[in-house]
């Protein structure tokens, strides 16, 4: 009887971390040949990427424990066998990679700015804020408030857009194209899924055209032919026409993904929402874009993601976004050579933001639990 | 798309060719200028975000032409590909960014070549190791070439008419180039001179590498304008003028004060102590003074972006002053 009572504890190979390693790593023989192959070259790359980033490393100093001030007195180029990377460069030119040639004496609004985005973001990025209504309200405004702030008026300097650059152009390009993006990427969707055959065509085309045309074409014509068209005496600045262009380029391509998702929602649920009376307007706002919305997040993040990539594209047009600057460093005689700390700072900060936003997105697919609830699991 | 540029061109002259372009400088309070997105020796930001080298030397010599004041200047970065248009449209008042004087873009796309503030051409670079000292020494060699570039025509015809073969590495850009050249996938670089002045600048061991003698293209570079004000085109092109003519005087920022009292009649006229030079380019008596004590003359410019003691270390070669063995050059100041 007493036999019959006693739990039996698994097989000690399926449990534990002998169990874990055996189900993924060492399944069975090419599993294990991949696995070593693999640790092999972690082995051989993970010391030599530390030795080069970190410990060999100068940041502000070199080994002979002088500040460095060009690439000449970077320790590796006073003795190849005594040096890593020269992360110093990006220690002088930090500032111009945060805020590009923004005034200093003005940079408090940058700052100020940069802080009021992380709250604006807050509500939207965590819904169990206390009192979210009330930092919504303010994430409505901020993009006036933001605007002031950077730019200049009510009582602040004006700051010419020329002098803008750096991280602070790359978020302004990034956050503007994804904001903006979204509500017109909506209305064409569903314009172009309309009845009326004039609305539907006129989105349609919009949506072929801008998806037909590279970004680089599209930043060009905001560059160059926008001004043709508007009236003289009419100056549009060179960063709100590549606002203009990228906002275009992103929405056409929020409008498909937003489609994809439509077009996923069954009939039944447009009954539905009909039999109860409802209005276009109000079928679409409660009960189609919330579930449509919600299985897009995978593909509104990805195409979000790739919009804050291309955002470096602007350099064709001489804005100097934070790869141009890294260029722009790259030019600078005191500087010459230190390409690879430089694309890697760079290459860093954009993996930051976007892997910020990746696994964001993943959060937010476990909260809705978009699979289940769509029956796509 | 040249076409396209020339209608383009046309366009933008209608709309910004009515009012002189000095006037609007002036009534704006500063300059603007079109420079590169960043090339060593000729405009790049520095430490303090501030634009430094040859072209950018001379963006403020016309903003301390125009207003007395070397910081009264907006730099506007454009690329290979957006300069004329920025230029035609009326953006920028003018370019400075190393941009080949050819007679198409002078008189076709209707711009202005002023004057030339760099003589450059089309050089090789070899790592010392492969022992040649001439270019044409150089057959059945690899070579790194920009594609789409006059310089692949220029490589072509060098080769032919030297009777001497070659296999091309098409490259894309500088960067590449050089680190195509340094991993040794390429035996030979080629783009213009101070580019790979540059290139060798930032080779871990610039000694290994050895720019040879021969230079086998004409690439004067130099600041132009918008076609048709030839009043802002002189202003550019007597801000130039200034800057050679004060080296061939011997006048520096240095000595420019002492040789306000000189006995030299030009060295007068051009720091405006006599004549009225200044008025005549609606400009203020002192322009040239302002220039020579603010940027300095050619010399000081070329000394201090691109000269010897620089990492680039360009020789003065066909930069020198033509009493010195060069061809720069200036009409006399009178």
């Amino acid at each position: 009887m007493n036999e019959m009572n006693e739990v039996r504890k698994p097989p000690v190979a399926t449990t534990g971390i002998i169990g874990w390693l055996r189900i993924n790593l060492f399944f069975n023989w090419t599993n294990s040949l991949i696995t070593l192959f693999v640790i092999y070259c972690l082995y051989q790359f993970i010391p030599w990427i530390l030795d080069w980033t970190i410990f060999s490393a100068d940041f502000k100093y070199n080994y002979l424990g002088e500040q460095i001030t060009n690439q000449e007195m970077c320790s590796r180029n006073l003795d190849p066998e005594n040096g890593g990377a020269c992360w110093a460069v990006i220690y002088v030119r930090f500032y111009q990679f945060i805020y590009g040639f923004y005034p200093k004496v003005e940079v408090w609004r940058v700052n100020v700015a940069y802080v009021m985005l992380a709250f604006a973001l807050l509500p939207l990025l965590y819904a169990k804020l206390p009192y979210r209504k009330y930092f919504l309200y303010f994430t409505y405004i901020f993009p006036v408030i933001a605007y002031f702030l950077l730019n200049g008026g009510l009582g602040f300097a004006e700051v010419s857009t020329n002098k803008w650059g750096g991280l602070l152009v790359t978020l302004v390009l990034g956050c503007t194209g994804i904001a903006l993006a979204f509500p017109i990427g909506i209305m064409l969707a569903l314009g172009r899924r309309s009845k009326l055959p004039v609305i539907s065509m006129m989105c349609t085309l919009f949506i072929e055209f801008i998806r037909g045309v590279p970004l680089i074409t599209l930043l060009f014509f905001g560059m160059v032919m926008l001004p043709l068209f508007l009236p003289e005496g009419i100056d549009m600045d060179g960063l709100v026409r590549v606002l203009v262009a990228v906002t275009l380029f992103q929405s056409a391509y929020m409008a498909e993904v937003i489609r994809g998702g439509l077009q996923a929602i069954p009939p039944g649920q447009y009954e539905a929402a009909k039999s109860l009376g409802m209005s276009y307007w109000r079928m679409n706002l409660l009960i189609i874009l919330p579930q449509a919305i919600r299985i897009s997040i995978p593909p509104i993040v990805n195409t979000s993601i790739g919009l804050f990539k291309d955002t470096t594209l602007v350099i064709i047009v001489g804005i100097l976004d934070l790869l141009g600057i890294g260029r722009g460093t790259l030019a600078d005689t005191n500087w010459l050579g230190l390409s690879y700390e430089i694309y890697f700072f760079v290459s860093l900060v954009f993996f930051i933001f976007t892997f910020g936003m990746s696994r964001y997105s993943l959060y937010l697919e476990k909260k809705l639990k978009t699979g289940i609830n769509m029956g796509a699991d | 798309m040249k076409k396209l540029l020339s209608i383009f061109a046309v366009v933008a002259f209608a709309f910004s060719a009515h009012a002189g372009t000095l006037d609007d400088v002036k009534n704006r309070g500063f300059l603007k200028c079109g420079v590169t997105t960043g090339l060593a020796g000729f405009a790049a930001p520095d430490d303090n975000g501030e634009w430094a080298g040859l072209d950018a030397d001379m963006c403020r010599a016309v903003a301390v032409a125009v207003f007395g004041d070397r910081s009264k200047v907006e730099f506007i970065t454009t690329t290979g590909k957006s300069r004329f248009p920025t230029l035609a449209s009326g953006e920028v008042d003018m370019l400075a960014r190393n941009t080949t004087w050819t007679i198409s873009r002078d008189v076709n796309l209707g711009f202005e070549f002023v004057g030339v503030n760099f003589y450059d051409g089309q050089g090789f670079m070899v790592p010392s190791a492969l022992g040649v000292s001439s270019a044409t020494e150089l057959d059945g060699a690899t070579v790194c070439i920009q594609t789409g570039t006059t310089t692949e025509l220029n490589l072509a015809d060098f080769f032919r008419l030297n009777g001497i073969s070659y296999e091309a590495l098409p490259i894309e850009t500088n960067d590449e180039g050089k680190e195509n050249l340094f991993a040794g996938r390429c035996d030979v670089y080629t783009t213009d001179a101070s580019g790979l002045s540059s290139t060798r600048a930032a080779a871990p061991n610039p000694n290994k590498w050895l720019v040879l003698p021969e230079i086998i293209s004409k690439e004067p570079l130099g600041p132009l304008v918008r076609h048709g004000d030839h009043q802002w085109g002189d202003v550019v092109r007597w801000s130039l003028n200034a800057m050679i003519i004060a080296e061939e005087l011997g006048v520096t920022s240095e000595n420019v004060d002492a040789q306000k009292s000189s006995n030299v009649p030009e060295v007068l006229r051009l720091l405006g102590v006599e004549g009225n030079y200044g008025e005549m380019l609606e400009l203020s008596n002192d322009w040239a003074y302002q220039i020579i004590k603010q940027i300095g003359n050619y010399s000081e410019s070329y000394e201090a972006n691109v000269g010897p003691d620089t990492p680039l270390e360009i020789a003065r070669g066909l930069n020198a002053l033509w009493t010195q063995g060069g061809i720069l050059y200036a009409p006399p100041f009178r």
